[in-house]
């Protein structure tokens, strides 16, 4: 029993079923950053003046994830397109480029949330607030930042200005409270976290899936090639989405 | 010609084709649209009625506070240890059960039923095809369904018990409350929205690509639109609440505070929280998909009554576009109304007045339907049994569950009625003896069409009649409790705001308004007695019901019926090509009282 | 699209790099204007936001196919853009539409 338009499309639509099933799936992950960016904006709007940080992540690092990830959709496209073409090598190549560039984008993504989850908050017994990376922990129980200090929370938001970072050493009963910058830290970083890790489990799945078309699953070649060529397509098009959404994720996290 | 593909077809013509599968494959994990929507259909009904056990048990509660439950007492003790301490349902209980009832009910029993049974059984059928687009994807989203139903039964058992924070779970007291529970909620929530995504990308993926030659969008039966409806509202509605549940997950478990407003304090002490969240951020995303959701339940139970109710009034549907286009107009609208949900979270009188006024324009294709279905019966030659029966009851019902709605939708009269029993007997007029009612009638009909037997008329009608007596003896009484301003989801019910409590104080409970929750437990039980008949029917039908006369034993037209019984895999025994509209009904000089959708037009 | 043809091939490798370049102007000129010394905050944003808008527009359209796409994905495309306005205006519009005159007491 076969089901019909697997392969060609169906006259009166002019599609094939995979198509419209991922046009549909794409059009509900629409929907998904939808609410998420909609809970962006509603609750930077509703900060109070001055409590939202600006200017937390680092912008060089986001400028090269995304053109890592422009580039990566490039590649996707040309791996369909020399399916179309016929020639299978090409589309190893292609197809294997987009997964290394995936992987880099990963690890500068996890790079990037390592040093969020090393960079620490402390508030001083003096009231003054230490804010800086870790740098190690002293068997006594005192903490070295490398950092700066700062008389006010208020002047820890705007992540641009450039202050002078140095050595510190604190001693450990003049932490009062000391908060790495989590998702828990603010609900800026919560819902960056959020975002960019709904987003990166997204890189994820794609992931496997371009890694399968790669692989095993390209074995289809020999059989059916049309079916694999549609198959490139519509993993295509996931991945294409996915880095649609970075696009936007880019300047909202990293830049305004 | 006569016709090939509606005579009965030889048993020995099917399964020919191809070797049978093992026990695994063929009932566990098939990909047969047919197996599939069957799983859903059992799963489902078994969440039915555990749904419908747990409402039993708080009824008990709210009749007799305080007293242990008869029967089930020290079972419930053994099981669930102190908060059921000597049999008596302690409020932390009665707020689990009461979140429990209403997340089963909506998300593991009336959706699963409507669109994943119904739908997945029946859709490729109508329009058709031999499987649904995608048949691998279909057997996981059942699978996704199942653990997801998993996830949340479990969450019973752990330490604190399941979530208590209504079907709603509207922080910050879902995060308030110290149980573990509302994690499983969460994380139940996620698979549950995930198999619904997939599920709906297939049913729609399949209307759109598989429906066979020559059906026409205007030639589709209407249960199809419905379907193809309530997918769309799945589709859309339910992502942002997906967004929501991973950002509500984050709240429980990674410390955020998306929904928890700076300088919350819980049992008198200042939460540890960065603080700055927004709880109404909550409810806006609830709410947007909660809204499409009601319309979700709603829309396939429409599909099934006018399948029915064409096929016994032997004549075709009253408006049939304005059917297809109120269906749709409905499914437009149900994006844009959801704040009428909030009224009394303090929104301002320029956005309720928006919310107001899509409300009452939602209500326009909502009144267009149920008058073409009204429409319909009228000069119809109807054939009383027990699915028509049952498709009849569904309009006042339907009506009584709408109409109740109306006050709902203006802000100043939901002021007073809102989280009152008024609301609770709105929307379970629409969802019980509207969707439910629908959901019975379906079951009924097409049961010769899954077994190629009849279930017992004589036992359908007694269970029919016991159905509707008690329903309304349920539900009836709430609108009564309501107006006397008694809120819900109190474990008492209500009694420490009577004046059983504070005797001669304005404003108090009568005891009357209180002595209707003895009533309604009554009705509760009758209601459960009453599903016995039907439960012993369905099995017992299955092999001793009374054999169905042909494929096609009501005869009707649609091409479900033109297949043989049951269904093989790949459904036709030769593909179908369409020639006619859905309904044709006693057309006037054919000489039968109905033309099949695939029967070729006469050669003149 | 003809089958084998390593012209189409190489007309694509064209095309792939003028959107390459495209986008990667567009992320640049992004980066700009959120460095630029605009004064109104707002309007800086908006050219950041205006410059994502243009790049996922030419990441759609060329790469995505969807100029030259059918209808019927316009279709579905069109109503989840029209739910996806609904849902971010109104709930914003909602968390900002607060009720400041509040009505005297006569009693
Ligand atoms: C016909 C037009 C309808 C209108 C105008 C309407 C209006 C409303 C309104 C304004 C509320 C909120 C009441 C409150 O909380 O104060 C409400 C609640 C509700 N409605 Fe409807 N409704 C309609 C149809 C339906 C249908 C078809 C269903 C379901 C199949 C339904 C299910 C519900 C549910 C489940 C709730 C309660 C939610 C909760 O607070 O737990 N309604 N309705
Ligand atoms: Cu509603």
């Amino acid at each position: 029993m076969d089901i019909p338009y697997t392969v060609e499309a169906r006259p009166d639509t002019g599609v094939y079923n995979a198509k419209v099933g991922m046009w549909l799936f794409l059009a509900s992950e629409v929907m998904l950053f939808g609410g998420l960016f909609s809970s962006y904006i509603l609750l930077r709007v509703g900060a109070p003046a001055g409590t939202w940080p600006s200017g937390l992540l680092s912008v060089p690092l986001g400028t090269i994830n995304t053109i890592i990830l422009a580039l990566s959709a490039i590649t996707t496209l040309m791996a369909w397109v020399a399916c179309k073409s016929r020639m299978f090598e090409r589309f190893k190549l292609f197809q294997g480029l987009t997964i290394l560039l995936a992987i880099i984008f990963l690890c500068v993504k996890s790079y990037e949330y390592r040093d969020k989850l090393t960079h620490y908050e402390v508030v001083l017994k003096s009231g003054e607030i230490a804010d800086g990376h870790l740098i190690r922990r002293e068997p006594s129980g005192d903490i070295v930042l490398h950092g700066h200090v700062v008389k006010e929370h208020a002047e820890l938001m705007n992540g641009r200005k450039h202050v002078e970072h140095r050595e510190l050493t604190i001693a450990k009963d003049q932490i009062v409270r000391m908060q790495n910058y989590g998702p828990w830290h603010n609900t800026f970083l919560a819902i960056y976290f959020t975002m960019s890790g709904l987003h990166a489990l997204h890189i994820l799945g794609g992931l496997v899936v371009m890694g399968y078309l790669w692989g095993p699953g390209s074995r289809m070649w020999k059989t059916d090639p049309d079916r694999f060529t549609n198959r490139v397509e519509v993993s295509g098009l996931f991945w294409h989405f996915v880095d649609l959404v970075w696009i936007f994720l880019f300047p909202t996290l990293y830049l305004i | 010609m006569q016709a090939t593909s509606h005579a009965a077809h030889p048993a020995a013509r099917q399964d020919t084709h191809h070797e049978a599968p093992g026990f695994w494959r063929s009932y566990v994990f098939s990909i047969d649209h047919k197996v599939i929507g069957i799983q859903y259909g059992l799963t489902a009904l078994c969440f039915l009625l555990f749904g419908f056990f747990l409402m039993l048990m708080m009824r008990w509660q709210i009749a007799h506070p305080g007293e242990a439950i008869p029967l089930l007492g020290s079972f419930l003790q053994g099981l669930l240890g102190d908060v059921a301490a000597n049999g008596i349902i302690s409020p932390e209980l009665y707020n689990s059960f009461g979140a429990m009832h209403g997340t089963i009910m909506v998300f593991l029993a009336i959706v699963p039923l409507a669109v994943g049974a119904y739908g997945n059984y029946l859709v490729p059928l109508q329009i058709g095809a031999n499987d649904m687009a995608f048949p691998k994807l279909n057997m996981m989203s059942y699978q996704i369904y199942f653990l997801g139903g998993i996830i949340m039964f479990v969450s019973f058992f752990i330490p604190g018990g399941a979530a208590q924070s209504g079907w709603t779970s509207y922080p910050p007291l879902s995060m308030s409350v110290p149980t573990d529970g509302q994690t499983f909620w969460l994380i139940g929530m996620v698979f549950l929205i995930t198999s619904s995504l997939l599920g709906s990308v297939n049913i729609i993926t399949t209307v759109i690509q598989l429906r066979a030659p020559g059906l026409t969008w205007m030639r589709l039966p209407f249960f199809v639109w419905a379907q193809f409806t309530a997918s769309f509202l799945l589709l859309l509605a339910f992502p942002p609440l997906e967004a929501a549940g991973v950002m509500q997950l984050m709240d429980k478990v990674a410390g955020t505070s998306f929904f928890l407003p700076t300088g919350l304090a819980v049992g008198g002490n200042l939460a540890n929280i960065s603080g700055g969240g927004s709880p109404l951020l909550w409810q806006h995303l609830f709410w947007f998909l909660a809204h499409p959701e009601v319309y979700v339940l709603i829309l396939p139970a429409m599909g099934i009554i006018s399948e029915i109710i064409a096929n016994n009034t032997r004549k075709p549907l009253w408006g049939y576009k304005s059917l297809v286009y109120g269906a749709l107009g409905i499914g437009f609208v149900s994006f844009l109304v959801w704040a009428h949900h909030m009224y009394l979270t303090g929104m301002g009188t320029h956005i309720a007045t928006f919310f107001q006024t899509t409300t009452m324009i939602i209500s326009i294709p909502s009144v267009i339907i149920l008058t073409c279905l009204l429409m319909s019966l009228w000069g119809g030659s109807i054939r009383f049994n027990t699915p028509m029966l049952f498709a009849l009851a569904f309009l006042p019902m339907f009506g009584i569950g709408g109409l109740t709605g109306l006050p709902l939708g203006f802000s100043v009269a939901d002021i007073h009625l809102h989280d009152t029993y008024y609301v609770i007997g709105h929307f379970h007029y629409v969802v019980a003896p509207g969707t439910i009612f629908a959901l019975f009638a379906g079951i009924y009909f097409w049961f010769p069409k899954l077994t190629g037997r009849y279930m017992n008329e004589y036992w359908g009608k007694i269970h029919f009649w016991t159905s509707l007596i008690f329903m309304n003896f349920v539900f009836m009484p709430m609108f009564v409790q309501g107006f006397s301003g008694m809120l819900r989801r109190m474990s008492d019910g209500a009694v420490q705001y009577s004046d059983l409590k504070v005797e001669g104080v304005t404003g108090a409970l009568s005891s009357t308004v209180i002595g209707l929750n003895n009533f309604i437990l009554w009705g509760a039980v009758g209601l459960g007695l009453a599903q016995i008949p039907f439960i012993i029917n369905l099995f017992w039908s299955i092999s001793h019901g009374e054999e169905a006369e042909s494929d096609n034993p009501w005869n009707a037209t649609t091409l479900d019926w033109q297949t043989p019984t049951p269904p093989p895999h790949g459904n036709f025994v030769t593909p179908p090509s369409v020639y006619r509209g859905p309904y044709e009904y006693s057309v006037p000089g054919t000489g039968r009282d109905f033309i099949p959708q695939d029967e070729p037009p006469a050669a003149r | 699209m003809s089958e084998t043809s390593p012209d189409i091939f190489k007309a694509y490798t064209r095309k792939c790099g003028a959107v390459f370049a495209a986008v990667v102007c567009g992320t640049l000129l992004m980066v700009a204007a959120s460095y630029a010394p605009i004064a109104n905050h707002k309007i800086a944003i908006a050219l950041v936001l205006t410059a994502a808008a243009c790049n996922a527009s030419v990441v759609a359209a060329y790469l995505m196919h969807l100029i030259g796409e059918r209808k019927m994905i316009f279709t579905v495309l069109a109503f989840t853009v029209v739910f996806f306005i609904g849902l971010m205006g109104l709930s914003i519009w909602a968390s900002q539409d607060i009720p400041t005159v509040v009505a005297p007491i006569t009693r």
